[in-house]
């Protein structure tokens, strides 16, 4: 019962989330909703885990809390790149001066 | 006793879900970047951690509690350190904090 009370509240804040994804004036708004729905679905991951009596899906949810953080610095980087990282090589000689 | 563990339950996961949606109607309702980051900041870590402390104190003493509290020790440590790297993106990219100086952020330069 408690769970799937939980369940639909991290539910109504993913659809929340994505509304600002699909609506946000900016990448940056975009990202920050990306952000926020990827630690909803950690959530919902672990909860819906405990809903149905298995809670060995905490791996999982695990598992997609560090790849949310890595999605977003990465989306971060090639939105303000147009790359995902130079080769050191040919550090600094990008049109930012090497900023990051 | 288990009464009392039940109704502690009770209230950590409402009350997490009730940040959860307060802070998703802020990333709707609130008016610019920098100001919807804090709406997203209240469910990443207050809608998060409460929400786990309930999972992980109905599950008790178990390996579940500790797989529990690494999601919730991750979460902790990357979300706000994506949103600090987003908002130093953002400020980079010249997007300006809306103030009362300049109350339309479109406007600026």
């Amino acid at each position: 019962m408690k769970f799937a009370v939980v369940m639909i509240a991290v539910l109504v804040t993913m659809v929340l989330a994505l509304s600002r994804a699909i609506a946000g004036p900016t990448v940056f708004d975009r990202i920050l909703a990306l952000n926020m729905f990827g630690t909803k679905t950690v959530l919902l991951i672990a909860v819906v885990g405990f809903l149905i009596g298995r809670p060995d899906f905490i791996d999982l949810a695990l598992v997609y809390a560090l790849m949310n953080f890595i999605g977003v610095i990465a989306v971060l980087r090639y939105s303000q790149h147009g790359h995902f990282g130079r080769t050191g090589g040919e550090r600094g000689q990008g049109e930012d001066g090497g900023r990051n | 006793m288990d009464a009392i563990l039940e109704i502690l339950v009770w209230i950590l996961l409402l009350s997490g879900s009730l940040f959860a949606i307060v802070g998703g109607v802020g990333l709707i309702r609130l008016p610019d970047l920098f100001s919807r980051m804090h709406g997203s900041g209240i469910t990443d870590t207050l809608g998060a951690g409460l929400i786990l402390a309930g999972l992980m104190l109905h599950s008790g003493a178990t390996q579940v509690t500790f797989k529990l509290g690494a999601v919730l020790f991750f979460l902790l440590l990357t979300s706000p350190t994506a949103t600090h790297a987003l908002a130093r993106a953002a400020l980079a990219e010249g997007i300006r904090p809306w103030t009362a100086e300049r109350e339309d952020p479109s406007s600026s330069e």
